[in-house]
């Protein structure tokens, strides 16, 4: 006994307390347990699985744009290299182009002085032929003229001046 | 903790009165620890009113402040369920219905007897009615964050919700996924009533103007969920458990006769040491907090010497501040450690033991 009051007594458990204890534990377990805690555990689970899945799309979203990022810089990368490309093209071409230009005008130049010369030559053949023909013609007309009296136009005669005429050709 | 020393003035008066009689000053320091011991143990008993203050006044009689509660006896001899107020009694003074009230314990009596033998108490005592505030202002409280959850479904939680939610998330995450695995799910609600429910008991023990009511540290309320718990864990006991106590693999026989009793009495210490731990926490608790006001009226012998009062005051503030910030604390620890030791034993009882062939 300590001063008048028994500490046993704070063991010893009372019917009507634990009676009373046990039935609102127990009403409490069944209203708040199965009607509040279930559903609050459950939008906690919902909560927690739409977060990780948020997390999970925003972090897939970031590694799209990268990966759509890395391609177009190899896109554009690939459109500089082909552009490049093009324009060193355009210039070989240009290049060529007027090389050839170059070339064939100068053949040209060469062909038409050749046909020139070819020209000239003929024409100048046709000119030495025609004096010849002249030539012949008026040597006859003075032939005729100096000796036409005397020579008779007979057939004979005719014919061997032809003759000479041919010979000189 | 201000109106704790003003349930603690009416000591301080009666013992005033009494202090005339006496001559002799050592007896009358005695009877002041006495008087003290006596308030503070019938402060964390359970009565059948809630005594919240008494007022003395020089030559009147002393006035008591009590919150009257339903008496709900039912008397073994006659068989029937006597049931009235507490207030009946006028503190004791009078006698209902051949019951008297114990004007020092605050508990009903057989006016015959003076005993409690002759009937059995249901009474809604100060320990019942305050368990069922609790019950109350729990059951509002998880309902408000439960619709909250409903209405505010997959956003960030706001208010109480944000309030209560680390709290569940910490029993969800802490103290049920880890000890009891992946079929933590069917014990969850459980969990976190018997935490939320000692919680809640716990923190209105500390609120002085209901009176600072020791009901989650009565043994008859730390019995009651530790037997809860004694049912939980052995109802979902597997085949495994069942044969860890009454045959431990890999055993000899004759090892079994002396392990399966040990085994056996486990069954029963486990809640137990439940039962035993809150009790005496709490109640350890509620005795510093009542002790420490104590001082003040031992060192100023119950008013006789305000030097000693003042002193006693200077001496007990700081250090009861300190004292009931701890026991702010032990509230959460003791009821997380209830939770997490009743979580530990429902793993323990329904693992999966893939380890069992290292016994053969």
């Amino acid at each position: 006994m300590l001063l008048g009051f028994d500490p046993m007594l704070l063991l010893t458990p009372d019917l009507g307390l634990v009676f009373w204890t046990t039935a609102v534990f127990l009403v409490f377990w069944f209203l708040v347990g199965k009607f509040a805690f279930k559903p609050i555990a459950k939008a906690i689970k919902d909560r927690e699985q739409t977060i990780t899945d948020a997390l999970a799309a925003a972090e897939k979203a970031k590694s799209d744009v990268q990966q759509l990022q890395a391609d177009n810089a190899t896109l554009l990368k690939a459109a500089k290299e082909e552009s490049a490309l093009i324009l060193k093209e355009a210039k070989d071409l240009k290049n060529s182009i007027v090389a050839e230009a170059h070339n064939s005008a100068k053949e040209e130049a060469a062909k038409i002085v050749a046909n020139a010369k070819l020209e000239i030559e003929a024409q100048k053949k046709a000119a030495l032929a025609e004096v010849k023909n002249e030539v012949s013609k008026l040597s006859l007309e003075i032939a005729q003229k100096v000796i036409g009296r005397e020579l008779d136009s007979t057939k004979d005669q005719q014919n061997y001046i032809n003759s000479l005429v041919d010979k000189l050709n | 903790m201000l109106l704790l020393s003003i349930s603690f003035t009416s000591i301080a008066n009666t013992a005033h009165s009494s202090a005339h009689t006496t001559d002799s000053t050592k007896s009358e320091t005695k009877d002041v620890s006495a008087e003290v011991v006596e308030h503070i143990m019938n402060h964390v008993s359970d009565a059948n009113q809630n005594h919240i203050a008494t007022i003395h006044e020089d030559g009147k009689e002393p006035k008591h402040i009590s919150i009257p509660l339903p008496c709900i006896l039912w008397n073994k001899n006659t068989g029937k369920l006597d049931v009235f107020m507490s207030s009946k009694f006028h503190h004791g003074h009078e006698a209902y219905n051949g019951y008297i009230l114990d004007a020092h314990t605050g508990r009903v009596l057989d006016a015959a007897t003076g005993t409690r033998d002759t009937f059995y108490d249901f009474s809604i005592t100060k320990n019942v009615f305050n368990i069922l505030i609790g019950f109350f202002i729990l059951t509002i409280l998880i309902f408000v964050v439960k619709s909250a959850y409903t209405k505010r479904q997959g956003q960030a939680p706001k208010g109480i919700q944000a309030f209560l939610e680390p709290i569940i998330v910490f029993i969800i995450d802490d103290v049920a996924k880890p000890n009891i695995g992946p079929k933590y799910e069917k014990y969850l609600p459980y969990l976190l009533c018997v935490f939320f429910f000692i919680l809640i008991n716990n923190l209105l023990g500390l609120v002085p103007f209901l009176g600072g009511i020791n009901s989650s540290g009565n043994i008859s309320f730390t019995m009651s969920l530790a037997f809860c718990s004694l049912l939980i864990i052995n109802l979902s006991g597997n085949k495994h458990y069942w044969q860890h106590i009454f045959a431990m693999p890999g055993v000899p026989k004759w090892v079994l006769v002396i392990l399966t009793p040990v085994e056996l009495m486990g069954v029963l210490l486990k809640p137990a040491v439940l039962m035993l731990r809150l009790f005496g926490n709490i109640t350890g608790g509620h005795i510093t907090v009542l002790a420490i006001v104590g001082l003040v009226f031992i060192m100023g012998k119950l008013g006789t010497n305000v030097g000693g009062a003042t002193a006693g005051s200077a001496i007990m503030f700081p250090i009861l501040l300190f004292v009931n910030a701890m026991e702010l604390f032990v509230a959460f620890l003791q009821a997380y450690v209830f939770t997490l030791l009743t979580a530990i034993f429902i793993g323990a009882a329904i693992e999966e033991h893939h380890h069992s062939e290292e016994h053969h």
